[in-house]
């Protein structure tokens, strides 16, 4: 393989090159619009009908080169093959429906049944066009797999152009999409024409598929629909920045393996640009701000601290019940299945939040009046839930500790409230300490 | 508010060429809350579908406040099942409850500040106010149940149609929707629910409907939940239906 050189590279990124500038420019425009069109398509949880559609395109494609070489146009032109692809997906819709009307063959199946006979069916058609007379058809296979660098000026304009058309509609009707996407049942009681907009988000995803039969190939157009917006959702937790997100990453894609492709011209444009896509994928898989691996790790961790601080504070509470005594180290060791050392750096760390005194040799420790009064809260909330159990769960009174010991760490106040007005009653109130807040000691 | 909010005449539904709905006719009442009861598979649900055209009847006419239902759109709200939508969807309950409101925004435009004060303020009549910005997959169900509720409130409907508001809910929640049920029928409007629990059908409801597959009856709670309907609703089977029907007329002990 042949490295590039410097200069090479840095021809590329200052778009020096007519034909990169080109191909960047049709590749980023459609990457916006497939992620906008994908968001949709991945809420509606419709995506393989983009690679149904993908496939689906091939006998269009074959067709519209055979009418264009038998009315002597050139045939290479994309319009024509665009026209056929179009049509042959609209056939694709009409055949799945029909099948799922006539038969009681599931949507899954009915996608893989018209996704391989459309496929195969295409495949027939692309070598009989081989045997034609002028080997004009060598271009056809770019389709397949997707060869951006074979873009024209003419190319690049239709894609910019239906590209941008998708994106305007797409925001035009990014409210009626998000509640058909939602809840359709309510957007039609409430008088929405469902239909309609279920139709117009599948003539968009045709589009969407034709268009970037070009870019990434028929095989892989699926790619751009599914990956950015699945990698928009680890970042967001809302429709909008989730929709812009997911434009972003498709663009980026898109931008990140034209580059590729331009460096390494041996390589196919479509593929580096969905294996820029996976890498986007997967940065947002472990880093992703919303649903990111990172973060939830890291917000487990949090809550693992704040249950190891609020067990500790609970011991020395009740370790001295009165809670005003000096705690021996040994007892709280005795309290829970800890080590010496994870006990004394606990201590620090709640010495350092000013929650208690820690003797100086460090074999005892105090509650101070903040930590006093939280450590009751705790207990509180603990012995509430304890006898909620004992009395309204059916849970043996031996079972109970344990499972209290999970939700007193969540329980708000209102609910505590509630918990309080159940229990009014019980005998075994006066275990439970009084409301901090209410009733300093 | 002229004319039956809801009148349902000789309805047929079937799914899959089976007959869900037979010849069912109903007309509910301006002003009262109505209970659509009967058994888990009796089309309770399926009749406010068809009602409302969800799914295609095979025939029989429905007509709302005397007409079509195009007719008037905004003056109809539907509560749908909390589990026939993903609520891993992200938006918050704010958005959610907006979406009452987008027939009024009209085509294209964007939810704008007042919008967003009016499903604020629908959200506050459910008692969620504190919640209008949390994701709906971080709310409890009975809270989801609530952000469905606000949605159709904020539609200012005057028939309000209900696919199990109670179900599976907290204590506080029912206790919301309970209220909100009180607040609409002392505003004129019309409640419809359907319910799936007999014991509470008294207490809560003015009139019910029973239903399994056939209409079995309808009417003020206190006249048509008697022993006999609930047991031409339900089959003999059920022990229960006797100590159901014994209570009722009298508070019936709350459950937790």
């Amino acid at each position: 393989m042949d490295y590039p050189t410097l200069e090479h590279l840095w021809r590329i990124l200052t778009l020096q090159d007519h034909n990169t500038r080109i191909v960047l420019a049709g590749a980023t425009t459609f990457g916006v619009a497939a992620g906008l069109v994908g968001a949709f398509l991945l809420l509606r949880k419709r995506s393989l009908l983009g690679d149904t559609l993908g496939h689906a395109t091939l006998p269009g494609v074959a067709i519209g080169f055979l009418v264009a070489h038998t009315l002597g146009l050139d045939p290479r032109s994309f319009l024509p093959l665009a026209l056929g692809a179009t049509l042959s997906a609209v056939v694709g819709i009409a055949a799945m429906a029909l099948i799922r009307r006539f038969s009681r063959i599931k949507e899954d199946a009915s996608l893989a049944i018209v996704l391989s006979v459309f496929f195969g069916f295409g495949i027939a058609l692309l070598s009989a066009i081989q045997q034609l007379p002028g080997g004009q058809a060598s271009g056809l296979e770019h389709l397949i797999y997707g060869n951006a660098a074979t873009m024209t000026s003419a190319d690049t304009f239709f894609v910019c152009a239906s590209s941008l058309g998708i994106t305007v509609i797409c925001i035009a009707f990014f409210k009626e999409f998000s509640l058909l996407c939602f809840d359709e049942d309510f957007a039609r009681s409430s008088g929405w024409p469902a239909t309609l907009l279920d139709l117009l988000l599948m003539a968009l995803v045709v589009c969407a598929t034709v268009t970037g039969i070009q870019t990434v190939g028929i095989l892989l157009v699926v790619a751009l629909l599914v990956i950015p917006p699945a990698s928009a959702r680890f970042w967001c937790d809302g429709m909008g920045s989730m929709a812009a997100v997911s434009a972003l990453c498709g663009a980026l894609s898109c931008l990140l393996g034209v580059f590729l492709s331009a460096l390494f011209p041996k390589w196919p444009t479509g593929a580096l640009i969905v294996l820029s896509a996976g890498a986007i994928f997967i940065t947002g898989l472990v880093f992703g701000t919303a649903r990111g691996l990172l973060m939830r790790t890291l917000r487990a961790r949090l809550a693992e601290k704040k249950l190891r601080r609020e067990h500790l504070l609970r011991a020395v509470f009740e370790c001295g019940e009165s809670g005003t005594d000096t705690v021996p180290l040994r007892d709280l060791l005795a309290k829970r299945p800890w080590s010496r050392s994870e006990v004394s750096s606990e201590i620090a760390r709640l010495a350092d939040r000013g929650l208690l005194t820690s003797s100086l040799s460090g074999s005892s420790v105090q509650l101070t009046a903040s930590g006093l009064s939280e450590a009751r809260r705790l207990v509180r909330n603990h012995r509430l839930w304890e006898l909620y159990l004992i009395h309204h769960a059916e849970i043996a009174p031996a079972h109970v500790d344990r499972d209290a010991d999970r939700i007193e760490h969540v329980l708000d106040s209102r609910l505590v409230e509630e918990l309080e007005d159940i229990l009014e009653q019980r005998p075994h109130h006066r275990l439970v300490p009084g409301d901090p807040e209410k009733s300093p000691l | 508010m002229t004319g039956i909010p809801l009148s349902i005449d000789s309805l047929n539904v079937s799914y899959l060429r089976k007959l869900v709905l037979w010849d069912v006719s109903v007309a509910i009442q301006p002003g009262r809350t109505t209970a659509i009861v009967g058994p888990n598979g009796a089309g309770k649900s399926t009749l406010l579908k068809a009602a409302l055209g969800l799914i295609p009847s095979s025939s029989g006419q429905v007509s709302f406040f005397g007409g079509p239902l195009s007719n008037c759109r905004p003056r109809v709200a539907y509560v749908p099942q909390r589990e026939s939508v993903d609520w891993d969807f992200p938006v918050n309950a704010r958005d959610v409850v907006a979406m009452g409101l987008y027939r009024r925004i009209g085509w294209c435009l964007p939810v704008r500040s007042i919008h967003r004060r009016m499903a604020d303020e629908a959200l506050a009549d459910v008692g969620m106010a504190d919640f209008a910005l949390r994701q709906i997959n971080q709310l409890s169900g009975g809270q989801q149940q609530r952000v469905f509720l606000a949605r159709a409130l904020a539609q200012k409907a005057d028939l309000y149609l209900m696919d199990e508001p109670f179900a599976s809910v907290d204590a506080a929640t029912e206790q919301a929707i309970l209220a909100v049920l009180q607040r609409i029928k002392s505003a004129g409007r019309t409640v419809v629910c359907v319910h799936h629990d007999l014991e509470t059908v008294t207490e809560y409801f003015d009139d019910a409907i029973l239903l399994n597959m056939r209409l079995v009856a309808q009417g003020p709670v206190a006249e048509i939940m008697t022993p006999e309907n609930l047991r031409k609703t339900y089959g003999a089977r059920l022990s229960l239906l006797d100590e159901v029907a014994t209570n009722l007329g009298g508070d019936s002990p709350r459950k937790l």
